[in-house]
């Protein structure tokens, strides 16, 4: 096992001397996606001409299906095949694991009469083309025998029950803290039901290369549970299916597992002998996929007069599906943000028929920032202090839960730069001051917070005769930029031009990695890629060391050192290329891989930042304009400056939406969700974001990884909703604790108000 | 139906579906799947295509209605080698992460820039006045095209770059 320390040695990504960690380099695949060359998974020409896939949805949320007829869409026009459960291949129950080392069981498709909710898969047609398969679709007749469904999260509350395995946690004493607290805050907020809304929908292109091997791809962010759940499903060896996934138009969350147009593509083209891809529909999108659940929370801060926290409580109520077990967990992040003697945290988990529950960019401080980081706004104005203020008076010196120390915290830094940069001194702290025109304005701020995290990820590094190094590894780019980190991490540790750099991902038959997800997948992926880096550094410098063609010949291999694509021992040295087309003319290929350090948990290891922000509100409509917004953030080494921006500035923009569009109602009915569309689903457009901007503090977190970087990509969306709300309210005086906050919401606070 | 259209420069035959849209003609026949499909109902403007030098939702047509049209897609604008001007703005900006709507993104923002050109105004256009490329209407005109991974600011720094010749 390795331990933090051994982290602290020199490598290349520290010594940075070609310069290129850090530097905003463009995309290393940005030329395909911008001439519209880089194939997703629905546009790979395979080897013959596929056949088109179409799924049907149930239409009730909970029961039986009790008669099926296909016969009409099998006499249709050019259809290959049609399925319900009724005629589906047979395949392993669901959790099957035939390889007791599977990361992900099976995921049959069409299994059984049994629907569990709203639009899941119930039929499905192959026909020769997609006009033939929708046409033919809509001929499928399925009879239900519903049996009610339960789908009213804010009138079950009261059946919420502990999520499992967990317990509350409670440091000294809540209620006692509370109750002697000279100020008190007791509020509740609610989040609704959000999609993801990748652009891309979910699509798989399968096709078989023999009976037993199936090559599909796919939109995932896993590459090894797609893999294996696949395998599984289909009764194949793992090594069996060929499963990539190398551009994926979108993630967030919702990719992280893969669904039935996967698992129905392969089990169509084996039967049929010929390429199947299978697409969701837009509509399809929101029911078949995860989303993330509404909650409700419950905020209770007391302080004395000067503003430090006494008692602190954030208690989160979730819904999730009922053979789920998914938690959004909202209070999490509250247990390290601000000190406090006395706090209780916790979850309850109400079990619905709605679709499944899952992960949706930064899960549990997107929805839990929502609230606390309003509350302490509400505080601050009970106490008449400044919200800047009173976060600082706040901060902890070590992880108020459980005592360990913070491996680095810069958010006192952010707090303060942000608000110099933001002009937060022209805040007047009484609401509805300052009008422009129609607009009243005003300024809100947040802190933001999420964890980092590291996974164990392998990699591997070629060189070839012309002194290309190729990086390998199983890992995703969902827009994340992992393709271009990896290109610099490779560049930088060999001393070669980036565009000497080839980089492969997606594709289950390279090194593995844990993909993207939960802001890990830079510093993962990343320090696997630096371990392989220093391996082939290693190689080449015994390479050359030990040729006697080389004038390196004799030297010492510790010595050897890498530039401008030369290798080089003081004056000696010669090309890269020159080396190893006489050394190693078939290239050398070494392998690296990151653990976890097994004393990484003696540090609490967080990113943070803090979000300033200024809208405009309309009094008469409840229209609320984002004019400007700015997160200043410290997330360790960025490796580069222009992605991880763009992920930053991304995440603040889902904030937005959070706060003031976003929401799917559910349809008691039906069990279904309202807005089955990007019309009727709200979302931020070009139009909604006026100047906006994100700053990155300069930090090295050397207890995160050997490169002491950290994820950017889910820490600007937590606090940035919240800064928007919080600005809302100053420049109006009414406290929405409903997200999102539409017109209509906000309008009935205006009227009340007399305004 | 037999249609003739001119895809990128080329003069193409198709024999099609007469419910094939032109976005499925141009991804699943001619192999072009730089136009991406979104929504399929013309809600996300990732299919953006030029039709006859005007941007239109490919999936809310029928291609049989495009025949002898002259249809631009995002890889008849540059090549990974020689990029459009507009193409080179995007990469210089990253203003896209996930790629999945740059094509609709690119498309929409050179025929955006033609309109104004010719002195189309738009909501935020003020009565009566010539429009100015301010961020707002470049905002305003490119909100039928939605990026989820969300690069607003950095798509409407690109087409300013272009708009103003420096890309």
């Amino acid at each position: 096992m390795s331990s933090v320390s051994d982290w602290e040695a020199p490598n290349p990504v520290k010594d940075n001397r070609g310069g290129l960690i850090g530097k905003g380099v463009d995309r290393y695949e940005g030329p395909l996606k911008v001439t519209g060359t880089a194939p997703y998974a629905y546009e790979v020409q395979p080897p013959s001409p596929p056949a088109y896939g179409v799924m049907v949805g149930a239409a009730i949320a909970r029961g039986r299906i009790t008669a099926v007829d296909i016969a009409a869409a099998e006499a249709s026009p050019g259809v290959l095949l049609a399925w319900t459960h009724m005629n589906a291949p047979a395949q392993p129950p669901r959790g099957t694991k035939g390889h007791p080392r599977s990361t992900q069981g099976s995921k049959p498709a069409l299994e059984s009469d049994r629907v569990a909710y709203f639009g899941q898969p119930v039929a499905f047609v192959v026909a020769d083309t997609l006009e033939n398969a929708v046409a033919a679709s809509h001929l499928i007749r399925l009879s239900y025998a519903a049996e009610g469904h339960d789908v009213a999260f804010h009138e079950r509350l009261d059946a919420a029950g502990q999520p499992p395995g967990e317990q509350d946690v409670e440091i000294g004493d809540f209620d006692a803290g509370f109750a002697a607290s000279e100020v008190r805050l007791d509020e509740t907020w609610t989040t609704p039901l959000q999609n993801h809304c990748q652009m891309e929908p979910c699509a798989s292109l399968a096709w078989w290369e023999g009976p037993d091997r199936c090559v599909a791809h796919t939109s995932v962010q896993m590459v090894k549970p797609a893999q294996h759940g696949l395998a599984e499903t289909l009764g194949i060896g793992r090594d069996d299916v060929h499963l990539l996934t190398r551009y994926i138009g979108g993630g967030f969350g919702g990719k992280g597992q893969t669904y039935d147009d996967l698992t129905l593509a392969a089990l169509a083209a084996r039967a049929l002998g010929r390429p199947v891809k299978v697409a969701f529909t837009r509509q399809q999108m929101m029911h078949g996929t995860i989303h993330r659940p509404a909650t409700v929370q419950r905020v209770r801060l007391g302080a004395g007069r000067d503003g430090r926290l006494n008692a602190m409580s954030m208690m989160t109520w979730t819904h999730c599906h009922r053979d789920g077990a998914f938690t959004e967990h909202a209070s999490n992040f509250a247990r390290s943000l601000y000190a406090a003697p006395n706090r209780l945290t916790g979850h309850r988990l109400v079990k619905l028929d709605l679709p499944h529950a899952g992960a949706m960019r930064a899960p549990g401080e997107a929805s839990g920032t929502l609230s606390l980081e309003c509350a302490m706004d509400e505080l601050a104005e009970q106490l008449g202090l400044d919200p800047v203020e009173l976060r600082i008076r706040n901060e902890p010196e070590v992880d108020p839960e459980n005592g360990r120390p913070f491996s680095q915290r810069q958010l006192v830094r952010c707090l303060r730069e942000g608000a110099q940069l933001f002009g937060w001194d022209r805040r007047l702290p009484t609401p509805g001051q300052v009008r422009d025109g129609r607009w009243l304005v005003g300024l809100g701020m947040a802190a933001a917070i999420r964890g980092n995290f590291l996974l164990p990820a392998k990699c591997s590094f070629s060189v070839d005769a012309d002194g290309v190094i190729t990086v390998r590894q199983g890992m995703t780019d969902i827009g994340t930029g992992t393709y271009t980190v990896l290109a610099q991490i490779a560049a930088e540790t060999l001393g070669v031009p980036l565009g000497q750099v080839k980089v492969e991902i997606g594709d289950s038959e390279l090194p593995p990695a844990p993909g993207s997800g939960g802001q890990f997948g830079a510093a993962t992926a990343g320090s696997a890629a630096l371990m392989a880096g220093m391996n082939l550094r290693r190689a080449i410098a015994d390479l050359a060391t030990g040729d006697p063609g080389s004038p390196l010949h004799a030297g010492d291999p510790g010595d050897v050192t890498f530039q401008d694509g030369v290798v080089a021992i003081e004056n000696r040295s010669e090309t890269l290329s020159d080396l190893i087309r006489r050394a190693a003319p078939e290239g050398l290929t070494v392998e690296g891989e990151i653990r976890p350090a097994q004393d990484a948990q003696k540090w609490s290891q967080q990113t943070y930042g803090a979000h300033y922000c200024e809208v405009g509100v309309d009094p008469v409509t409840g229209e609320v304009r984002v004019r400007r917004m700015l997160g200043v953030f410290a997330a360790g080494r960025i490796i580069n400056a222009k992605t991880a921006r763009s992920q930053l500035t991304g995440g603040m923009i889902w904030g937005v939406g959070s706060a003031l569009h976003e929401g799917n109602p559910v349809d008691p009915r039906y069990g279904s969700l309202v807005n089955q569309d990007l019309a009727q689903y709200v979302l931020p457009v070009q139009a909604d974001i006026g100047e906006l901007d994100a700053i990155m503090l300069d930090e090295v977190d050397d207890k995160a990884n050997p490169m002491g970087i950290k994820g950017v990509g889910e820490l600007g969306n937590s606090g940035a909703g919240a800064a928007v709300a919080n600005a809302v309210y100053n420049a109006c005086g009414v406290r929405v604790r409903d997200y999102p906050i539409t017109p209509d919401r906000l309008l009935a606070g205006l009227i009340a108000k007399g305004m | 139906m037999r249609i003739n259209i001119t895809a990128n420069g080329e003069a193409r035959s198709l024999d099609l579906d007469p419910r094939t849209t032109l976005l499925d003609a141009l991804r699943e026949h001619l192999k072009l799947t730089g136009s991406k499909k979104g929504c399929d109902h013309g809600q996300c403007g990732a299919c953006t295509v030029l039709a006859n030098g005007t941007r239109i939702n490919a999936c809310l047509s029928l291609a049989v209605m495009h025949d002898g049209d002259e249809v631009t897609t995002i890889e008849g604008l540059g090549s990974p080698e020689t990029l459009h001007p507009m193409q080179q703005a995007f990469l210089t900006h990253d203003a896209f992460q996930c790629g999945y709507c740059t094509p609709g993104q690119i498309c929409s923002a050179v025929a955006m820039l033609a309109e104004f050109e010719a002195g189309a105004p738009s909501p935020e256009t003020p009565r009566g006045a010539a429009p100015t490329l301010s961020d707002a209407e470049i905002r305003e005109r490119m909100s039928g095209n939605i990026c989820r991974c969300s690069a607003y600011p950095q798509i409407v720094a690109a087409i300013r770059d272009a708009a103003e010749g420096r890309a």
